[in-house]
C-alpha cells in the first residue's frame, strides 16, 4: 500500500468506496444520529429576547390604525414594531415584489403579520401582543380563483386587474393543424388541492444586532441564504457588507424555504429595534401559514393522437390559486406550461395559464415546482386515450419518446434521455405484462396497477437574479496539515449536497474523505451560492467542485513533480501518494506533495466555477428561458394498490420507480431522494390537502394535514438508470424532484385498474372513492354514503 | 412557581429547580441544553420529541417535567455515551435512515424502545412502533431498513 495507514472513524464504510459512485453515508450524518447537529432553534443564545408575531385575524382588510402604545409600555418589552418599520416590499422575483414583512395599510390573509414584539420571555411577549389595538375596515375576501376573478372583485394588489398576477399565453408548433391531423381528440378537466411542504422542522430565526457597529447576523432555516441576505439589506436598508447570514442544520425544505420569508426579515427588524439578540420561533401553525406550497389548480387538458398512438398536439389551460402575494408565483405558472415539453415528442403545444391572487397564504415553490399538477393531468389523459385506442399505458408512452440529442419545440435542450430504459425496468420489475388488468378482486378488495412518467430540470439555466456571475463557485483551502477544506454556499437541507460535493472533490483529488472538511453557508466565510432549489446543486455546484478540485490537483501535481524531480506529465497522481510513471518505487506521500506545494506561497486557496453556456439559457421567444436547463432527469414508476371497495380506502402496496439521474454520484442518496419524492407524491395523491374555511386554515397542524405515516407507506423499489449526461458532473443530473410528479397519475391509473373509476380530482380520499363507487345504485339507499358525503 | 425536580437523565442524577408548569422538552432543551430532542409541532402531532421514560417512549412535549420525578429519562444524547454510536445510530447513519435529521432523534428513541422489548421485530411490529413518528424526507423505506439492520447487529462494547 502506498498510502500510510489511516485511522478512519465513521465517515468511511468498511467496503472502501472511494469518490463518486460510492454509497457513502452522509458526511454530516453522525451529528444527526447523535443529536449534536444544531438546528436554528438549538443554537445557544444566552439572554436572547423572545420574538413573537401578531397575525391578522382578518382575511382582507384595510388597516386604519395599529395602536401599540400599551404594548410598548409593558415591563419586559424591548421592542414593538409595525409596518412602519419597513416600507420596502420584497419578493424573490425582482419584478414581483409586493410583500412587506409586516403589513402596511392592508392585510390580505388570515395570518398576515401586523405587529412583532421582542420581550424578555414568552409570557411577556404574549401579554404585549394582547395589548395591541387594531382598527380596520374589512374588505370582501376571495378564497378561490373563480371568486377573485369576478368582474366586481376588489383588487388585492392595485396593479393587477382581475386579480390576475400573471397570465401566460403561448403556442409552439401549430396546434390547430395537430388536432386536425389527429384520429382521436379528447379533453378533460383535472382538479388538484393545495398542498404544503410540511418539512419536519418548524420555521425559526435568530438575529443578533451588533449595536456598536450597526451590523446584523442572522441564522435561519433557509434554503437560500443569499436571497435572505439580499432581502435583509433591502428591507433593513443596510449595506449588504454589514450583514452576515448563516444557515445551520435545517430540517428539510422542499421549496418552503426557497425564498425569503416574513419571519426572517421580522427577526432582523426586531433585533435592530431592540438593539440586541432576538430568537423568533414559529409554531407549526405559523409555519403552515407561511405556506409557499403547491397551489390549488384547475387544469383543462386536451390532447390529439393518431390511431397508432402518436401525439399530434397538446392544449392546456391552468388556473392556479396563488394566494395573497407574488412569491415565486409567476415562475410556477410559467413552468407549468414550459415543462409540458421535454418529456415526450409533441409537435405542437398551446398553453394558457392564469395565476390568481386570493386571500389565502401565498403559494410558491414546492418539490417538482410547477410541473406536478399538470403532469397528473397529462399522464392521466394519455392513459385514457391510449386505452381508447387499445394501447397499453407503457406502449403509448414508448410511441412518443424523444430521441436525444434534440431541441424541444420551445427551445429546451435534451442531451441525455434514459426514459426508455426506465420504462423497460418498470415494466419488468412490476410484472406489468402479466399483471396489469389481471390482479382481480379478493372479496371486497380490488387490486390494480398503474404507471406514469415524469421529468424535471437540473437547475434553471437562467438564474432568478441575473448578475453575470458564474452559476456556482466552490473554494478549496489546502493547508499545512494536509487537509482540504471545502467552502461552499450550497445549502444542505437534508438532501445530502455536502456529501455529494465531498465525493466529487475526493474523486478528483483521489484522496481520502477523512482529509476533507466542508464548511457551508456562512456569508462571512463561504462563497455566494444561489441556494438549494430547482435541483441545481448536484449539477451546478458539483461541476464547480470538480473544477476547483482539478485546479488544486494541478498545483499538487506540479509540486509533486518538483519534489520527485521529474516533469509534470511524468507524475502518476495516486491521490494519497504521487509516484513517477513507470517507476512506482519513487514516490512521495500526499503530505509531502502538500508540503512542497506550500513552499514560498503558504496556505493555498483555489476556486472552481460553473457557468451554464448561453445556448442552454433558452430560446429567443418570450418566456424562452423558462424551463431551460442543462439536463432533465427522467423517471418512470409503477404503483400497485389495493382498494377496499366497501370503505373506499386506497392502500399503496408497492412502488417501482426508475430514475435516469445521469450518473449516481451516491447511489444510496439517489435511492433516498427517489423514495422521498415518490412518497411525497403519494401524500398529495391520497390524503394531503390544505383546507380554508372563510380564510381560516383548518389543517394547520400535522394531524389534520394528513402526511402519510409509516403505517400506510409502501415499499418503494428504486432502479437507477445512468444515461451519463454530457454536461453533468461525471454525467450526473438531478434525482429528487422528477420522480414525484409521476405518482399521482400512476396511482389514479392503479385505482382505475382496481375499481373501474378514473379519478381526476386530488387527493383521492376514501370519501371520494366511496362516493364514486356508490354513486348510482347505492347512493340513495346507503345511510353511510350520505353521512360520508356530508363530511 | 418552581419546585425541586429530582430525576435521572442519561444515567446521571439531577436536582434542579424547575417551574411547575414546565414541559419535559423545555427542561431538557433549555435547562440541560440537551437540544437533540426536537420540537416539530405544536404538541403531540409528530413524535420528534420522543424520549424514553423508564425505557418507554414518551412525547416530551406533552409531558410535564415534574410528572416524571424520580424516573429515568433517556435522550438521544445518552445513546452513544460509551463513545460508540449505538447500533441504531450506526444503522440510521450507514443506511441513510436520516436525511435532514430532524425527526431522527425521536425516531431512534422510539426504535430503541422497540428493540429493547422486541430484539427482532417484523415489519408490522416496526411500523406499529414508529407509527407516531413522522418523517418527511425518506418515505420511511430506509428508516425501516435501518431498524432491521440494527436488529441484526449487537451493541459495541464500551
Amino acid at each position: 500500500m502506498n498510502a500510510p495507514e489511516r485511522n478512519i472513524v465513521t465517515l468511511k464504510p468498511a467496503s472502501e468506496p472511494r469518490g463518486v459512485g460510492a454509497r457513502l453515508p452522509f458526511v454530516d450524518g453522525v451529528e444527526k444520529v447523535t443529536g449534536t447537529a444544531r438546528y436554528t432553534a438549538d443554537l445557544p443564545a444566552d439572554g436572547a429576547l423572545f420574538g413573537k408575531i401578531l397575525r391578522s385575524p382578518y382575511a382582507h382588510a384595510e388597516l386604519l390604525e395599529v395602536d401599540t402604545r400599551e404594548a410598548l409600555a409593558l415591563p419586559g418589552v424591548r421592542a414593538v414594531i409595525t409596518g412602519d418599520e419597513c416600507d420596502m416590499p420584497y419578493g424573490v422575483i425582482p419584478i414581483a415584489q409586493n410583500e412587506f414583512p409586516l403589513a402596511r395599510d392592508r392585510v390580505r390573509y388570515i395570518g398576515d403579520p401586523i405587529v412583532a414584539v421582542a420581550a424578555v420571555d414568552e409570557a411577556t411577549a404574549d401579554a404585549a401582543l394582547a395589548l395591541v389595538r387594531l382598527r380596520v375596515r374589512e374588505l370582501p375576501a376571495y378564497f378561490n380563483a373563480a371568486a377573485a376573478r369576478k368582474l366586481d372583485a376588489v383588487l388585492l394588489h392595485d396593479n393587477k386587474p382581475g386579480n390576475i398576477e400573471r397570465a401566460v399565453h403561448n403556442e409552439f408548433g401549430d396546434t390547430a393543424a395537430g388536432f386536425a391531423a389527429a384520429d382521436l381528440v379528447r379533453e378533460d378537466n383535472y382538479e388538484c388541492a393545495e398542498v404544503h411542504h410540511a418539512m419536519m422542522e418548524p420555521n425559526a430565526a435568530l438575529a443578533a444586532w451588533d449595536a456598536e457597529r450597526g451590523h446584523l447576523t442572522l441564522w435561519s432555516v433557509t434554503q437560500v441564504p443569499y436571497y435572505v441576505h439580499l432581502t435583509l439589506a433591502r428591507c433593513l436598508k443596510m449595506e449588504a457588507a454589514h450583514i452576515r447570514v448563516i444557515k445551520p442544520f435545517i430540517g428539510g425544505g422542499f421549496g418552503h424555504r426557497t425564498e425569503s420569508l416574513n419571519f426572517e426579515v421580522i427577526c432582523g427588524l426586531l433585533a435592530r429595534a431592540a438593539r440586541g439578540t432576538v430568537r423568533l420561533l414559529q409554531s407549526r401553525e405559523e409555519t403552515f401559514l407561511a405556506h409557499r406550497g403547491r397551489p390549488e389548480s384547475h387544469i383543462r387538458m386536451k390532447l390529439g393522437m393518431t390511431r397508432d398512438g402518436r401525439l399530434t398536439a397538446c392544449e392546456a389551460e391552468v388556473v392556479q390559486r396563488g394566494g395573497a402575494y407574488g412569491g415565486y408565483g409567476l415562475v410556477t405558472i410559467l413552468y407549468s406550461g414550459a415543462l409540458l415539453n421535454g418529456l415526450y415528442d409533441i409537435p405542437a403545444v398551446k398553453y394558457d395559464g392564469y395565476r390568481v391572487y386570493s386571500n389565502t397564504p401565498a403559494c410558491g415553490a414546492m418539490r417538482g415546482h410547477g410541473t406536478v399538477n399538470i403532469r397528473f393531468a397529462f399522464e392521466s389523459l394519455l392513459d385514457s386515450m391510449g386505452a381508447e385506442l387499445g394501447l397499453d399505458a407503457i406502449e403509448v408512452r414508448r410511441r412518443n419518446l424523444l430521441v436525444a440529442p434534440t431541441d424541444t419545440i420551445n427551445g429546451l435542450k435534451v442531451l441525455s434521455y434514459g426514459l426508455p430504459d426506465c420504462l423497460d425496468w418498470v415494466e419488468a420489475a412490476s410484472g406489468w405484462q402479466a399483471r396489469k388488468g389481471k390482479l382481480g378482486r379478493i372479496g371486497h378488495i380490488g387490486r390494480g396497477l398503474g404507471m406514469a412518467c415524469s421529468h424535471f430540470v437540473s437547475g434553471s439555466a437562467k438564474p432568478v437574479h441575473w448578475s453575470g456571475e458564474p452559476h456556482a463557485v466552490i473554494i478549496l483551502k489546502l493547508d499545512f496539515d494536509a487537509s482540504v477544506t471545502i467552502l461552499t454556499g450550497a445549502s444542505d437541507i437534508g438532501q445530502g449536497s455536502s456529501t455529494i460535493i465531498t465525493q466529487v472533490v475526493a474523486e478528483v483529488l483521489g484522496i481520502d474523505y477523512s482529509r476533507i472538511r466542508l464548511v457551508a453557508n456562512d456569508s462571512a466565510i463561504t462563497p455566494k451560492d444561489n441556494g438549494s432549489y430547482s435541483s441545481r446543486v448536484t449539477f451546478m455546484v458539483g461541476n464547480a467542485a470538480a473544477d476547483a478540485a482539478a485546479n488544486l490537483r494541478r498545483l499538487l501535481v506540479k509540486a509533486a513533480a518538483k519534489r520527485l524531480d521529474v516533469r509534470e506529465h511524468e507524475v502518476d497522481w495516486l491521490g494519497e501518494a504521487a509516484a513517477v510513471l513507470g517507476d512506482p518505487e519513487r514516490q512521495i506521500s500526499f503530505a509531502d506533495a502538500v508540503e512542497e506545494a506550500l513552499v514560498a506561497t503558504g496556505t493555498l486557496t483555489v476556486k472552481g466555477t460553473f457557468t451554464c453556456p448561453p445556448e442552454f439559457q433558452g430560446g429567443k421567444q418570450r418566456g424562452g428561458a423558462v424551463g431551460s436547463t442543462m439536463g432533465f432527469s427522467y423517471a418512470a414508476q409503477a404503483v400497485e394498490v389495493s382498494v377496499d371497495l366497501e370503505l373506499g380506502k386506497v392502500t399503496v402496496e408497492k412502488v417501482w420507480a426508475a430514475v435516469d439521474c445521469g450518473f449516481a454520484i451516491n447511489p444510496m442518496s439517489v435511492e433516498g431522494q427517489v423514495q422521498g419524492a415518490v412518497w411525497m407524491g403519494m401524500g398529495q395523491a391520497l390524503s394531503e390537502e390544505t383546507v380554508y374555511e372563510n380564510g381560516h386554515h383548518m389543517a394547520a397542524n400535522m394531524l389534520d394535514y394528513r402526511v402519510p405515516t409509516i403505517v400506510e407507506s409502501p415499499d418503494i423499489e428504486v432502479h437507477i438508470v445512468e444515461s451519463i449526461d454530457p454536461n453533468g458532473p461525471f454525467g450526473a443530473k438531478e434525482a429528487s424532484e422528477g420522480p414525484l410528479s409521476g405518482f399521482m397519475s400512476a396511482l389514479a391509473a392503479a385505482v382505475e385498474d382496481a375499481t373501474g373509476q378514473r379519478f381526476r380530482t386530488l387527493p383521492i380520499t376514501p370519501v371520494r372513492v366511496f362516493e364514486a363507487l356508490n354513486k348510482k345504485p347505492r347512493a340513495a339507499k346507503s345511510p353511510v354514503a350520505s353521512a360520508q358525503g356530508a363530511a | 412557581m418552581k419546585s425541586i425536580l429530582r430525576l435521572s437523565v442519561n444515567g446521571k442524577p439531577r436536582e434542579d429547580a424547575v417551574a411547575d408548569n414546565a414541559l419535559l422538552i423545555d427542561y431538557l432543551r433549555d435547562t440541560l441544553r440537551l437540544t437533540g430532542t426536537k420540537q416539530g409541532c405544536d404538541g403531540g402531532e409528530c413524535g420528534a420529541c420522543t424520549v424514553l421514560v423508564d425505557g418507554q417512549p414518551r412525547l416530551s412535549c406533552c409531558t410535564l417535567a415534574h410528572s416524571v420525578a424520580g424516573r429515568d429519562i433517556e435522550t438521544i444524547e445518552g445513546l452513544s455515551h460509551t463513545g460508540n454510536l449505538s447500533r441504531l445510530q450506526r444503522a440510521f447513519h450507514e443506511h441513510l435512515g436520516s436525511q435532514c435529521g430532524f425527526c431522527t432523534p425521536g425516531m431512534i428513541m422510539a426504535a430503541e424502545a422497540l428493540l429493547r422489548r422486541n430484539p427482532h421485530p417484523d415489519l408490522p411490529q416496526i411500523k406499529a412502533a414508529l407509527a407516531g413518528n413522522l418523517c418527511r424526507c425518506t418515505g420511511y423505506v430506509k428508516i425501516i431498513e435501518s431498524v432491521e439492520a440494527a436488529s441484526r447487529t449487537e451493541e459495541l462494547a464500551a
